[in-house]
């Protein structure tokens, strides 16, 4: 009939609908990865070749057990995906710089194998894997997860110890001093010139990203602005001094607040499906990061913060439910 | 500014393969293939036997049940079988064949000039039925029995949906800018017959051309046009109804309970054509699209023509089509081959490509809530698809709302992770309705 010969006329089979629009896991995954390489190309050049190690091992051998794995169940390998990729890269964001490598091929161990595969695999995780990866290594080596590098040209007291942890241990004034007085402070913390873990530092770097990614579409702004608005808000609300008299402009760029706003409290596996539910997640996870930095033990704790409130996410889904068409009238 | 519906998509509109090509009277076919069964409701009977002559506009099956619509011969010629043939949607139906003498003559008696203004409501519904008006965008629901609401429903409110929001399709597109007359005389007769005084006509604002058309056209009526923010399902009467009207369709009930009954444009063009010349609905306008097509047009067609004959108008294919859509890329049905005809419902035709498809493979949930965020009835599709994966049914219709889904597949669209979620959602309501027949069965035992 037309010049091109049909095959016997056949054709796909396949209920409607016949069209999809451009997107992919592996879009999403690598896009994340991308925000993510301005504040990890900085952490090289103020950690040193020790960030890059560290980075290096946390993502390839994430990477590599992923592949074991699926290998193992003999499942389709889908480690082009980015998924193991971006976890890794994202426990090793979230470590100190001067930890050794083989630490963080175990944390990428316990965030591949346990937190992920061992839930069944991509989007049936409950927890955060590269926050399970810290946690375990957290309780494994405290010592070596709160061992900060020395930075050079710096006086001792910011050198070896972590903002929150001058907070914690010597107080608001001290924190202060170290820094060279208040603008100052603000100044190193909004461009990165502080200790901390290796991605968590530039709050600058943190926020270009992801902006980036509430851009592309692939992170809810919903997350990061009542995430890190409660904690703005209770540091200002709880201060050292009485009510209002808080710093929540230093609590905001502390520790992995940004980071952990931003790409790991925006990641879709384990946070609510609806954006009533992202809220009260995010509203949950600010105000226990403030509990645990303001009376906690420990001087950080967004990472555990995120991770209770995985562990509350299938319930908020199930209490919070999308109206449906009609029923409002 | 018109507040638009919650939710839809923006769909690539591949419409520009058609939008500037003027309706074209497509070549008589040889033979047509009329299957009994072209609307939702009882199939007709045929009253014609192998070897009768027929003539074109000649009734040729029927059926005594209200929700039903009549069948009629679209060419004149020879019935030379009357058995089972492929079915767009039901895969088989009993199907009159008529091989064409050429003559292409009408029955006695049509067609024919008659007032609408001196018939009453009932002889004006009458002739619609007996013109076999079904809903001509698709859902192919008897026309008369939609202008025949209970007594205690007052529709207060007409709406010609002309959004044709389904990609490539621009059937309605043409008619509104060639057929205008006839849909201002179609829109005339609905509103007479509901005995409503307001009426809107909703296009979507990328059809520019239609609306100025439009507007002119029903100048002075009283009935307004009105350009709509384009978004996929605007088509779907319960968002048009929301976007045009304000109203809110409750769940589980229709158009009239809010006092509102839509008709498609392609609907009102039959009416007039059936009303005011008697001409029976024997023919429609069909976009024949998609990249596989060698030259994409609107094609005026006798009911019954085959997929084959009607792409044999636009030149075949310039390569393999990887699926025959009838329909629209969003809605339409998948066809396994070209020897389905085109019934009264086909409003397009499309030869789509791997590449127009997009397919690929499917994978677990992420959770990413894109679909939760498109999705126009206020549904979960993520759970509703995990829920059909795990033949969980049962809890998808308790708590999922699953019959309120209306399959419009803007979830499965913007899915990154290629979940076939209406599928599951069609396979859940089918598992529930099986369940629901059994226990009526079982009741009545």
């Amino acid at each position: 009939m037309s010049e091109i010969k049909l095959k016997d006329n056949i054709f796909t089979i396949s209920t409607s609908p016949h069209i999809r629009a451009e997107s992919s896991i592996s879009k999403i995954m690598w896009t994340v990865s991308i925000a993510l390489t301005p504040a990890a190309l900085f952490a090289i050049y103020h950690f040193g070749i020790s960030a890059l190690i560290i980075l290096l091992a946390g993502s390839l051998s994430a990477v590599g057990f992923e592949y074991i794995v699926q290998k193992l169940r003999k499942k389709p390998i889908t480690i082009t995906d980015g998924s193991a990729f971006l976890t890794g890269l994202l426990l090793a964001m979230c470590l100190p710089p001067a930890i050794p490598a083989y630490m963080a091929i175990i944390g990428s161990f316990i965030a591949i194998v346990i937190a992920k595969h061992s839930m069944g695999g991509l989007g049936y995780n409950i927890f955060n894997p590269a926050h399970i990866g810290r946690a375990a290594l957290m309780v494994s080596w405290p010592v070596a997860m709160t061992t900060w590098t020395n930075l050079s040209g710096k006086v001792d007291a910011v050198a070896s110890a972590t903002p929150l942890n001058i907070l914690k241990q010597q107080g608001y004034s001290k924190l202060i001093d170290t820094f060279g007085g208040a603008p100052q402070m603000y100044k190193e913390m909004f461009i990165g010139v502080r200790n901390g873990s290796i991605g968590e530092t530039s709050t600058i770097l943190l926020l270009l990203g992801g902006i980036y990614l509430i851009y592309k579409g692939y992170a809810n702004w919903v997350v990061p602005v009542f995430m890190i608005g409660t904690v703005g808000i209770l540091t200002w609300v709880c201060g050292p001094t009485g009510l209002f008299s808080g710093d929540p402009l230093f609590h905001i760029m502390a520790g992995g607040l940004i980071i952990g706003a931003f790409f790991m409290a925006t990641d879709m596996v384990t946070i609510p499906i609806t954006k009533k539910g992202q809220i009260i997640f995010a509203i949950g996870a600010g105000a226990l990061t403030v509990l645990i930095r303001l009376k906690g033990g420990y001087p950080e704790g967004v990472c555990y913060s995120i991770l209770l409130m995985n562990a509350v996410s299938p319930l908020i889904d199930r209490v919070i439910k999308p109206v449906k068409f009609g029923a409002r009238g | 500014m018109i507040k638009s519906f919650r939710g839809g998509i923006h769909p690539t509109g591949n419409k520009s393969y058609t939008a500037s090509k003027p309706i074209e009277i497509a070549l008589l076919p040889s033979k047509v293939v009329i299957p009994v069964s072209q609307h939702i409701g009882a199939p007709c009977l045929p009253i014609v036997a192998k070897g009768d002559l027929v003539k074109k506009g000649q009734v040729i099956a029927t059926s005594a049940a209200f929700v039903s619509s009549p069948t009629h011969a679209s060419i004149s010629g020879t019935v030379i079988d009357i058995a089972q043939y492929p079915h767009p949607v039901f895969g088989k139906c009993l199907s009159i064949v008529i091989q064409n003498d050429g003559l292409d003559e009408w029955t006695d008696g049509i067609p024919l000039v008659r007032d609408y203004e001196k018939l009453n409501d009932d002889e004006i519904k009458n002739i619609i039925k007996e013109a076999g008006i079904v809903g001509m965008g698709g859902a192919t629901f008897p026309t008369h029995v939609k202008l025949s609401p209970p007594k205690e429903k007052k529709i207060d409110l007409f709406i010609l949906n002309a959004a044709e929001c389904e990609p490539f399709l621009t059937a309605d597109d043409r008619m509104m800018l060639e057929y205008s007359e006839r849909i201002v005389t179609g829109v005339k007769i609905v509103m007479k017959v509901l005995g409503v005084n307001k009426a809107y006509v909703g296009i979507e604002d990328n059809k520019p051309d239609a609306v100025s058309v439009m507007q002119k056209a029903f100048e002075g009526t009283g009935v307004e046009v009105k350009a709509i923010p384009t978004k996929y399902p605007q088509g779907a009467e319960k968002m048009l109804i929301k976007v045009l009207a304000g109203r809110e369709v409750p769940s589980g009930s229709l158009p009239m309970d809010v006092g509102v009954v839509v008709q498609n444009v392609g609907t009102v063009v039959a009416i007039c054509d059936a009303v005011v010349n008697g001409i029976p609905l024997i023919q429609r306008v069909t976009t024949i699209s998609g990249s596989a097509v060698k030259e994409p047009k609107n094609l005026l067609l006798r009911i019954g023509t085959t997929f084959e004959d009607a792409i044999e108008n636009c030149g075949g294919f310039v390569e393999s089509p990887a699926k025959i859509i009838m329909g629209g890329p969003m809605m339409g049905f998948a066809q396994s081959n070209l020897g389905v005809s085109i019934i009264k419902g086909v409003s397009g035709i499309l030869g789509l490509t791997k590449k127009d498809i997009n397919n690929g493979m499917e994978s677990p949930c992420i959770r990413c809530g894109k679909c939760l965020t498109v999705c126009p009835c206020g549904l979960n599709p993520s759970m509703l698809s995990i829920l059909g994966e795990r033949d969980m049914y049962e809890e998808a219709k308790l708590e999922q709302n699953l019959f309120d889904c209306a399959e419009c597949g803007s979830c499965v669209y913007v899915c990154p992770a290629k979940r076939n979620i209406v599928q599951y959602i069609r396979y859940s309501k089918m598992k529930n309705n099986a369940d629901a027949a059994k226990k009526k069965e079982a009741l009545a035992k």
